[in-house]
Parts: C-alpha cells; sequence; structure tokens
C-alpha cells in the first residue's frame, strides 16, 4: 500500500487514507513580487515514508519545502502537522538540511554542541549524543577542525547528522547533494536511509533521476508551481502519465501548460 | 622637511630616554581609550547585533541613526558631556569632571555608535547566511544574539579597532571634559594640543609619532589575529 | 590557541578598566580655572611643586581662554580663578559667583610682528597709533577672537585708536577664534602682526622671523587676579584649601616664586599682590 496520498488541483488521484498523515498542505500557494511561485498545492506525507520533489529549475521545489517547514508563511492554504496547525513548537520536530551547508564558524565538535544547545540538551548527554552523531558521519577525527575547512562532502554529512541529533521525526533535504561527488553523495544517501528506517520521515528535493529511484518510494513532480503528477518513484518515472514528466524524462523543454494556459497566467515568472 | 625629520629622531629620543612623564601621559591615553573601547563593545556590540539580526518595526531608523551618530563632532560630545558633568549640570553630584572617567564617558559616546553601527553591518552579512538554518532549528533570540557575535568576533575585532582608532587619536572631546590637568587627565592627544600651542611643533610631532606607533602596534597585534582566524575559516 | 590570545586580548581590557577606576579616598587637591598664558609659559610648573611640597595640596590648572575659564567657574567647575581680564573679574566678584578679588601679578602685552615690518611700526612704544597704522596699511594682523582676556584687551586697544576692525575681517584682519598659541602659530605663519602677552611670547617655540615690533606702552599692561570661587554659589567649591592657595600666592613667598620664574634670563611675571586694589 502506498504511503502517499496526493490531492493537485487536478482532483485526488486515490482515495484519501486511513492513517493520519504527519504533514499534510492543503492548497498552499505562493507569489512573490506579482509573479505566482506556487498554486494550489495540496500533498500528505505520512510518518516513516520518503518522498521526494522533483521538477525543473524554477517548479518551486525549494519553496515549496520551506513552506513546508514553516520557514516561509504561504499566501493562502496551510500546512498542517499531526492534524494541526503547525506551530513554532511543532517545527522543533522537524529539521532541515540546505542544499549548501549552513555551518556556523566553529568546530565541528560545537556546531553539534550548538544544535543540540538549542534543544535544551546539556552535559554528559549532550556529549554522548555528539560523539554518536560525530562517529556516525565518520567525523570523530576532525571533531576539532574548523567546520568549514571540511570538504563539501564533509560539511553535508556534518550537516545532515546535525540536523538528526536533535531527532527530528520529519527531516527535509533541499538536493543535499547537487554539488557533491559520487562517493560524498552516496554517503549522504546512506544516512538519509539509516534515518528512514530508524523511523525518521524524509522530505528530500532532488534533481537526480537516479537518486530519487534509489531513495524514494513516493515522488510529487512539479511543474510551474503546480503538481503535475504524484506516484509512485519506479512507476513515475518509468511509465510517466503527464507530458511535463515525460519531457522532463525524454530532456525536451516542456511549453505544453504555458502555451494552453497563457491567458490566466499572465505575469508570472517562466 | 627638516622639522619632520627632527621630530621622528625627536621621537625615538623621547622613547628612549623612558621619561616618567611621558611614560604617565603614554599610560593614561591607552587606559581611558581602552577602557571606553571595552565598555563601547559592551553596549555596542549587542546593539548591533540586535539591529541587525532581529526584524522589528523601527529598525532601519535605528541603523541611520546609528549611522549618523558616527559622524558626531567630539567638540559637540565634549561640551554635552561638560554641562552634564558640571556643577551647574544634572550629573554633578558624581563629582566627575575632570577626571580620566569624564573622558572615557565622552569618548563611549563617540565610539559606541561606530561599534554599533559597524557591528550591524557585520551582522547583517552573517545573519543573512544563517537566518533560515537559525529559523529551522528554532534558535531563540538570544541564543541568535550570541551565535552571530561570536561567529562574527573577527570581524568584530576589526570593528572594536575602528573604534579604538577614533578614541586614541581624539582631542576636542577630552581636552573639554578632562581639561587636560598636568598628572590627571593629560593624554597624548592633549599634549600635543599643550605643545603645538606653545610653539613646540617638533615636541608635538614627536608625541604625534609615537601615537601612530602605538595605534600601529595595536592594529598589527589585532590583524595577525585575525589571520590566524582567516587561516581556520573561522573569519 | 586562538580562544586562548581572544581571552588574553580581554582579560587585558579588563584589567586596564579596572585600573582606571578612581582610586579609593578623597584627594587634598583644588581646581584652579586659569589662562593659557600662565600654563604655557610654564609658570605653574614652577610655583605648583613649591607649593604643593609645603601644603601637601594638589594643584589641578584647567588652562582656557579667560573668557571660557570665567565661565567654567560661574558654572561651579573649580575652586579658583585666576584670569586676566579685570572688568571681567570684578563683574563675576558682583554677579556673586566669587568671594572677592585680588591683584597677583602683571606682566605686559607686545605687539609681535615680521622682520620686514609692512606697518612701520617696529621700536614704537605708542601702541594705538601703531594699531591705526596697521589698519591703515592694512597689514594683516591675526586676532585671538575667542573672548579671551588678551582678545578683550586687544578690542579696548582697537577702540582706543577709534578702529572697528570687525568690519574688515577676513581681509587683512583675521580672527583665528583660538588660543594664544595657535595664534602665534598663525600669524607667524602668514606673516602677521599678533598681540600677545610677553610671558607666552619668550616661552614660545616657533617664532620664526616674528620680534617684538611694539612695547613698553603703559596701555599694554596686563593684569592677573585670582578670585575665591564663592561657596555660598556652589557649595561643594573647596573654600578652605582654595583660600590657603589664595594666601600663598599674595604672600611673601608666593610673590617671590613668580619674581624668580624666568626663561633664557628674562622674567616673565611681575608680582604685585600688596600694591593696591582689594
Amino acid at each position: 500500500m502506498r504511503d502517499l496520498e496526493f490531492h493537485s488541483a487536478a482532483g485526488s488521484i486515490a482515495p484519501p487514507c486511513l492513517q493520519q498523515p504527519l504533514l499534510e498542505t492543503k492548497g498552499l500557494s505562493f507569489s512573490a513580487g506579482g509573479a505566482r511561485l506556487l498554486w494550489d498545492v495540496s500533498l500528505e506525507v505520512r510518518p516513516g515514508s520518503r518522498t521526494l520533489i522533483m521538477g525543473p529549475n524554477g517548479a518551486g521545489k525549494s519553496l515549496l519545502l520551506r513552506l513546508m517547514h514553516g520557514l516561509l508563511r504561504p499566501e493562502t492554504g496551510n500546512v498542517l502537522w499531526n492534524g494541526a496547525r503547525l506551530t513554532a513548537e511543532a517545527r522543533r520536530s522537524q529539521a532541515m538540511v540546505f542544499q549548501r551547508p549552513v555551518l556556523l564558524r566553529r568546530s565541528v565538535f560545537a556546531n553539534l554542541k550548538f544544535a543540540l544547545s538549542v534543544r535544551g540538551l546539556r552535559g554528559r548527554n549532550r556529549s554522548e549524543k555528539i560523539e554518536q552523531a560525530l562517529a556516525v558521519a565518520g567525523l570523530s577525527h576532525l571533531a576539532k577542525r574548523p567546520a568549514r575547512v571540511l570538504s563539501g562532502g564533509e560539511q553535508q554529512r556534518l550537516a545532515v547528522v546535525r540536523a538528526l541529533a536533535c531527532e527530528p521525526d520529519l527531516l527535509f533535504l533541499d538536493e543535499p547533494t547537487a554539488n557533491l561527488d559520487p562517493a560524498s553523495t552516496a554517503a549522504i544517501e546512506q544516512l538519509v536511509l539509516e534515518a528512514n528506517s530508524s523511523g525518521v520521515t524524509i522530505v528530500m528535493v532532488t534533481h537526480d533521476a537516479g537518486q530519487a529511484k534509489r531513495i524514494g518510494e513516493d515522488l510529487v513532480f512539479l511543474q510551474d508551481g503546480k503538481i503535475a503528477e504524484t506516484g509512485d518513484v519506479q512507476q513515475v518515472l518509468s511509465a510517466p502519465k503527464s507530458e511535463p514528466v515525460r519531457a522532463w524524462r525524454d530532456g525536451r523543454i516542456y511549453l505544453g501548460a504555458n502555451i494552453e494556459t497563457m491567458s490566466d497566467k499572465s505575469g508570472r515568472r517562466t | 622637511m627638516d622639522s619632520f625629520w627632527g621630530a621622528l629622531a625627536g621621537a625615538v629620543g623621547l622613547v628612549f630616554a623612558l621619561d616618567p612623564d611621558l611614560m604617565e601621559i603614554i599610560g593614561l591615553s591607552i587606559r581611558v581609550t581602552l577602557t571606553a573601547v571595552f565598555f563601547s563593545c559592551l553596549i555596542g556590540l549587542p546593539l548591533g547585533a540586535a539591529v541587525g539580526t532581529f526584524n522589528f518595526p523601527g529598525r532601519t531608523l535605528i541603523a541611520v541613526f546609528l549611522n549618523a551618530l558616527m559622524g558626531l563632532p567630539p567638540v559637540v560630545v565634549g561640551l554635552m558631556v561638560y554641562l552634564m558633568l558640571s556643577a551647574s549640570g544634572p550629573l554633578a553630584p558624581l563629582r566627575l569632571l575632570y577626571t580620566p572617567t569624564a573622558m572615557i564617558i565622552a569618548q563611549m559616546i563617540l565610539v559606541t555608535p561606530i561599534v554599533a553601527a559597524l557591528t550591524r553591518q557585520v551582522v547583517e552579512d552573517l545573519n543573512r547566511e544563517y537566518a533560515e538554518q537559525f529559523a529551522s532549528m528554532g534558535v531563540g533570540a538570544f541564543d541568535r544574539l550570541t551565535a552571530m557575535l561570536w561567529d562574527a568576533r573577527y570581524s568584530l575585532m576589526t570593528v572594536a579597532l575602528a573604534g579604538f582608532g577614533r578614541a586614541v587619536a581624539e582631542v576636542g572631546a577630552v581636552i573639554i571634559v578632562g581639561g587636560n590637568i598636568n598628572h590627571v587627565t593629560r593624554v597624548m592627544t592633549t599634549t600635543i594640543a599643550l605643545e603645538t600651542s606653545r610653539g613646540n611643533l617638533q615636541l608635538a610631532l614627536a608625541l604625534g609619532v609615537i601615537l601612530l606607533v602605538i595605534a600601529f602596534a595595536v592594529n598589527a597585534c589585532v590583524m595577525a589575529l585575525r589571520a590566524s582566524a582567516v587561516r581556520a575559516a573561522y573569519a | 590557541m586562538i580562544r586562548r590570545i581572544f581571552q588574553g586580548v580581554l582579560a587585558t581590557m579588563i584589567v586596564g578598566m579596572l585600573a582606571t577606576l578612581p582610586a579609593a579616598g578623597d584627594e587634598k587637591f583644588i581646581i584652579v580655572q586659569s589662562t593659557t598664558s600662565t600654563q604655557n609659559s610654564g609658570l605653574f610648573d614652577q610655583l605648583l611643586p613649591k607649593f604643593q611640597e609645603k601644603t601637601g595640596i594638589e594643584v589641578r590648572v584647567v588652562a582656557v581662554g579667560t573668557g571660557q575659564a570665567i565661565k567654567n567657574a560661574a558654572n561651579g567647575d573649580g575652586d579658583v580663578l585666576l584670569v586676566h581680564s579685570k572688568p571681567s573679574e570684578e563683574k563675576f566678584v558682583a554677579d556673586g559667583f566669587g568671594v572677592a578679588r585680588a591683584d597677583v601679578m602683571y606682566n605686559d602685552f607686545v605687539i609681535v610682528g615680521p622682520s620686514d615690518d609692512p606697518a612701520g611700526i617696529a621700536g614704537s612704544r605708542d601702541v594705538v597709533t601703531a594699531l591705526a597704522k596697521i589698519a591703515e596699511s592694512k597689514s594683516l594682523f591675526a586676532s585671538r577672537g575667542d573672548d579671551s582676556g588678551t582678545h578683550k584687551a586687544e578690542l579696548r586697544l582697537w577702540k582706543a585708536a577709534g578702529i572697528d576692525p570687525s568690519e574688515d575681517s577676513g581681509s587683512w584682519y583675521r580672527e583665528t577664534g583660538s588660543g594664544m598659541g595657535a595664534t602665534l602659530n598663525t600669524g607667524t605663519g602668514m606673516n602677521a602682526y599678533v598681540l600677545t602677552d610677553r610671558a607666552t611670547w619668550i616661552a614660545f617655540g616657533n617664532k620664526g622671523d616674528h620680534g617684538i615690533a611694539v612695547e613698553g606702552d603703559a596701555r599694554l599692561f596686563n593684569q592677573y587676579g585670582v578670585i575665591l570661587v564663592n561657596p555660598k554659589k556652589h557649595p561643594h567649591v573647596k573654600a578652605e584649601l582654595g583660600q590657603v592657595f589664595i594666601n600663598w600666592l599674595l604672600s611673601r613667598e608666593g610673590q617671590q616664586s613668580i619674581a624668580d620664574f624666568e626663561i633664557d634670563g628674562q622674567q616673565l611675571f611681575f608680582p604685585n599682590a600688596n600694591e593696591g586694589s582689594s
């Protein structure tokens, strides 16, 4: 059974599930500078699942992630966390890893210490967690190094274990491997899958179809700020039903929706 | 140019003579300035960091205000402090006029806006980088502020230096509130002013050279510290 | 390592800060509001150590122009006033700011000028005629322009000559708005005549090719007076200590010390405490 149910603007694909979604968006829209960047996005993320968000540049993937995490406020629609409105308090059960890791100008150790201190951890409890995170990331021998002299892969590993050290229920990742070599990418994917198997729900933006197939269960494909297609990753990517996914898979430039609906989308950024 | 080289030679001679009066003057200059810069940082760093980190109404206004205060004329500050501390002023009971403390207060008023305004700039840049991550982590206001100050610490050293430069070279304010009293409130700059008015231009210039050397030494120390920090990617 | 250096710098600053805190205990000192001429000439460097040795009282001198010294004293920011502008001093006492005024000493003003002497006044003993010649030849004249005792004396002399130099301010008449030393620096720099007290001139180190052009006129007499700031107006005034200083200045010993002060073998101030006015 699929863990995920999607309601696109075009209507629901399947009947709603019985299990309460961990995170749910309802009719999210967002515009900036007169341009509509996201339009009526509704989706559900159920506990323990791995969801991938894909789509061409400018489709609104990162924006959607930030709205789901509550870093930005939607223009219309809302985000529900365990069925209730997402609050700052609830956001503490989530964590996010950015495309370019944001590391403090401190040592590797101090970066982890800061994140845990923010969550109110002190003393031995905290040091144990730090040691653990360092071991998981394979960074124990670099603990005293300034975080920002690490390699790109090491930095991103640190960012991932720092996010996981706070024991989130849900981890957002925004193209975490976009700038990394294959070995580093594999290490990050490994960390993500391990986290998921220990119960952390994953929502990840990626550009890489290979990565999507390796990691994903469920796929949300965005095109021009709208959900174009949702479903099982393998299925959607091997036999896309929608024109945008087909175009993306074949490496074509998709123009269809633009041309069809130009009149009611005037002013939108392309 | 004779007098210029004479002044250089004179400066060297003065320093090596270790004249106790001169040492006292140099010592007081450094103490007054460092103390003023210290307290300016105590106020200016958190203030600037708060304006650079948080969004609140009136934030831009405060930033503009701080920037404008950077240009305060020292003599005006000196007069303001004089009028406050004068026996006819509201703070007369403190009995601070013509003391080093009065000079420290005047310098603080000159330096704090510089520290705050430059801190705001530094922290604002850093905040642009950290803001989303901190929002994601749910970092509280106090932790954000301290993290900004700590992570920008090497840039903020340069900020403190700018304040030090202004304070150590300042004469207009300290001569009014300090009175340039021998052995009490006479510092490098007021001595230079006095010797100039005595027509002892070479001596005045020699003292200026010493002041320059002190400022250079302090700058060199901080810059060396910063350079090692840059190598560690902390700055 | 870096952190340790950082902490070291911080510790140094804190120590420096503590070292600057005012020392405990009220030291015995008074504040004298006085003029630049007494300080710049070095007179106080001669007098004060003797006085302190005898009485244990430290004298802290704030040297500004007479006008500012009187204002500061009127604000209560001093215990004793030692300046040279008799009319202003008498007004200060009459207004209740001072207890009483006493003559201490005098020196005299001189007009110094460039060696080429464009106004042709060198060697003159008639200051009023000399000023008239300066105005007539439109020779450069640098004035204090700062409401100081010297400035006031200068204005009285112009008035006596029937000239209002302020009409020519900016052309040949240059008001520096600064102290005696700064005005002398300006004057020697721009080859202008300057009215200065003799003491400051003799001690002045940047004479250039300037020399004394006019001296010896009775109208160039420059009387210094001393006044105790009125404790009834400003209760915190250290009247007792201040009076000790005034008494010493007027005493035989104080007067002798003033007379003993010489630069290059020239006496700069002439004590006259016991020769008249109250």
